[in-house]
């Protein structure tokens, strides 16, 4: 009996510790449980934030959402883990989100020691800072001696390091875990400055006390190239990232829109014909169906659209294009052909 | 009547019987069953993270850490110090909030515990509230809370509050005169050395002379004379000889802030106000038990022997009570030390926030960071319990 236990208990640890994350299994393990678990910010707003009724918004959730239109031809099919920024490379190494669309900035040590894989880049960024108006600072080049708010286990923290060395300056850095407790730190007045991506300045900024009281610096000290990060390793589910977000950048290329995309696939024009399956099996190659661009631009729509809804022209924070711009308007964004 | 006696021994019994071979057989089965899981699961981690290519081993902590900590005990900077450097800051960090909070929270503790048994109704009551409230609220909520409370009243830094003899308060925490000490500055330690040497001496003298002749001596005044009255006049010696040797630097009005001087984070006030009242809160029901267990007798021996209550508490109850205070006390203490790691919540650089906080997220060694960390508040408690037990035996009861 006493024997038959401990093989029982040895038989099952030993399937417990053996479970290694085999290489190419997200897909059929996310067809199999039927959703997507997407890791998202904390509370973003334009970039991932629930909304009154409690419904995920913003830029990266959109990601997911297409991402899961791609699969099941359903949006709605994600469930969302809201992750600090210290804990969400953790958390997609460990499996439990299957992807990190977390405004999160692609480096080469999170490429290359972290054991992620960054597919494609969903929004171009940079560091830069907000004070009160009344402290009367102009420029970042004003700050030394100041007492500055950013969120830990960033690269925002490790910028702002540089550029403080970099300029000679001194500082006093008050690092918290998440983006609520570094926004409420710095609007209840214990730094001078609070410093976190461009984007992120605008979207905090808004829930200040009194917005209108702070103004965002004009120097912008770094590039923070932004975007989904996956596993490395599995290759198929790093092209379905990648491709969610280049159909979506061809689509608004092509003039492919959510209200438009039926009419589309009667287009003539072969690149259209490709991007939503009419011609060649593009999405078959990936492991989706061929309609696969069909369903993301249907269900959540082109770049362009995507972009005006959360953080354009359409949102609250009135971010223009700039960087992000379709690279036939001077951005950086270029959809890669699907040929 | 005869009954017939064996010569020979108990009938050999087969070795795979024998209850003595059988126990060291479990016992060996389990050690080699434990030490092969330690051993796949050690294995098979090392395995996986080179599969997915995240990097492992110790070595990160030689790599330039390249971020700031807001307070460090040691020399710290983002260009010249490593991630085992911010470890060392971190740990620092949670061992001096823990070492300030211990004390206070004695005290504090001892305080309210007494209280609650007052004769005196109100002071009775508030103790209970106070321990009711403090202990019934999540620590979490209540440093939050005290967060916002150190943090809201204050005024911006341009709007400092002088306190006076050098001490500012704002937003920005508190702000003292720095000591800055001249080459012959050591006579003052020393004297304070000598003062409690003295004392120690001097205690043991006085003793030893009341058990011989029942005399008293005047303990309290030499100890305050030996103790405080020896280095102030070694200060004031040294300052008419030669140099004042011990000078201040006060803070001054920059920029942005006070500059100069020393400065104690806001953060590290919250969390030491909050470990403080949350924990006193429990070692004053231990105080309490323990002064329940001894025997009314005691007290009322004491009473026909003269003495006065407060020294019936101090020399009669107290001592008997420790025995039955101090094991829960000490793991009090092991909570306090546990739960400072909370100060991730407000941005205090303790050990969880700085080392599983930054350097993990900077390098992504999970498995390493969080190994360090465990070890690092196990041997703490270790030591913390150990030398709680070694106060324990010397008042535990000697039974003859």
């Amino acid at each position: 009996m006493k024997k038959a236990l401990v093989a029982i208990a040895f038989g099952l640890t030993a399937s417990v510790f053996a479970t290694g994350a085999s290489a190419q299994a997200t897909l059929n393990s996310v067809k199999q449980k039927g959703f997507l678990t997407c890791g998202s910010n904390t509370g973003l707003a334009g970039f991932g934030l629930p909304d009154a009724q409690g419904n995920w918004t913003g830029l990266d959730v959109d990601l997911c959402r297409a991402i899961a239109a791609a699969i099941f031809d359903d949006p709605t099919k994600v469930r969302y883990i809201p992750l600090a920024a210290k804990d969400r490379f953790t958390a997609l190494q460990s499996g439990e989100v299957d992807v990190l669309s977390r405004n999160s900035t692609m480096t080469m040590s999170r490429d290359t020691q972290l054991g992620l894989d960054f597919p494609a880049i969903n929004y171009f960024d940079g560091q830069g800072f907000m004070v009160r108006k009344k402290l009367g600072v102009s420029s970042a080049k004003e700050l030394n001696g100041a007492s500055i708010c950013t969120q830990q286990g960033t690269t925002t923290e490790l910028n702002l390091a540089d550029y403080f060395r970099a300029n000679n300056m001194k500082y006093e850095v008050v690092a918290f875990a998440t983006s609520d407790e570094t926004f409420k730190a710095y609007d209840a007045g214990r730094c001078d400055a609070f410093t976190t991506d461009a984007s992120g300045l605008y979207a905090e900024r808004l829930r200040a006390s009194a917005p209108d009281d702070h103004i965002v610096l004009p120097e912008i000290i770094s590039k923070e190239p932004l975007g989904p990060a996956v596993r490395h390793g599995d290759n198929q589910w790093g092209d379905i990232v990648r491709w969610t977000h280049n159909a979506m950048l061809n689509a608004e290329e092509l003039g492919v829109t959510k209200a438009n995309v039926d009419q589309m696939k009667t287009s003539d024009n072969p690149e259209i014909k490709r991007l939503l399956g009419t011609e060649g099996k593009f999405g078959e190659a990936v492991g989706l169906t061929n309609d696969w661009a069909v369903r993301i631009i249907k269900h959540v729509g082109n770049y362009g659209e995507v972009f005006e809804k959360n953080v354009g022209e359409g949102s609250k924070l009135k971010i223009k294009r700039g960087q992000n711009a379709l690279w036939t308007k001077g951005g950086l964004q270029y959809g890669i052909p699907v040929r | 009547m005869q009954t017939v006696v064996s010569q020979t021994s108990p009938p050999k019994k087969s070795f795979l019987y024998d209850p003595k071979v059988r126990g060291i057989f479990y016992q060996v089965l389990l050690v080699v069953i434990v030490s092969y899981l330690f051993y796949v699961a050690a294995t098979n981690a090392i395995e996986n993270l080179q599969r997915a290519k995240i990097a492992s081993g110790f070595g990160f902590l030689d790599n330039t850490a390249g971020f700031d900590i807001s307070q460090a005990l040691i020399q710290f900077s983002a260009a010249g110090s490593s991630y085992g450097d911010a470890f060392i800051v971190g740990l620092l960090n949670t061992l001096i909030v823990s070492a300030i909070g211990i004390f206070f929270t004695t005290i504090l503790g001892f305080l309210i515990g007494i209280a609650r048994l007052s004769k005196n109704w109100m002071v009775a009551k508030v103790a209970m509230v106070y321990v009711e409230t403090l202990r019934n609220i999540p620590l979490l909520v209540q440093l939050l809370f005290w967060y916002i409370a150190v943090l809201g009243p204050l005024p911006q830094p341009r709007n400092s509050i002088e306190m006076g003899a050098g001490f500012f308060v704002n937003s920005r925490g508190l702000f003292m005169a720095r000591p800055i000490y001249a080459a012959d500055a050591w006579a003052i330690p020393a004297a304070l050395v000598i003062g409690l040497i003295g004392t120690f001496l001097y205690r043991r003298w006085a003793s030893a002379r009341q058990a011989a002749t029942g005399q008293q001596s005047p303990v309290g005044l030499v100890t305050l004379g030996l103790v405080v009255g020896l280095p102030i006049l070694t200060w004031i010696v040294l300052a008419i000889v030669g140099a004042n040797p011990i000078s201040f630097e006060l803070p001054r009005k920059g920029t942005f802030n006070l500059t100069g001087g020393m400065q104690i984070l806001p953060e590290f006030v919250a969390l030491l106000l909050g470990l403080v009242t949350y924990t006193a809160a429990f070692i004053a029901e231990v105080v309490r038990a323990g002064i329940l267990a001894v025997s009314k007798g005691q007290t009322e021996a004491a009473g026909s022997l003269g003495l006065k209550p407060a020294q019936t508490l101090r020399l009669v109850v107290i001592p008997q009570a420790m025995r039955v205070i101090v094991p829960p006390l000490t793991s009090q203490y092991l909570n306090l030390t546990k739960n400072s790691s909370l100060a991730v919540a407000i941005g205090y650089p303790d050990l969880v926030q700085v080392f599983m906080g930054t350097v993990l997220n900077q390098t992504g060694q999970a498995i390493e960071v969080v190994v360090i960390t465990m070890a690092v508040y196990l041997t703490i408690s270790l030591v913390t319990s150990a030398l709680m037990n070694i106060y324990n035996r010397r008042v535990a009861i000697v039974e003859r």
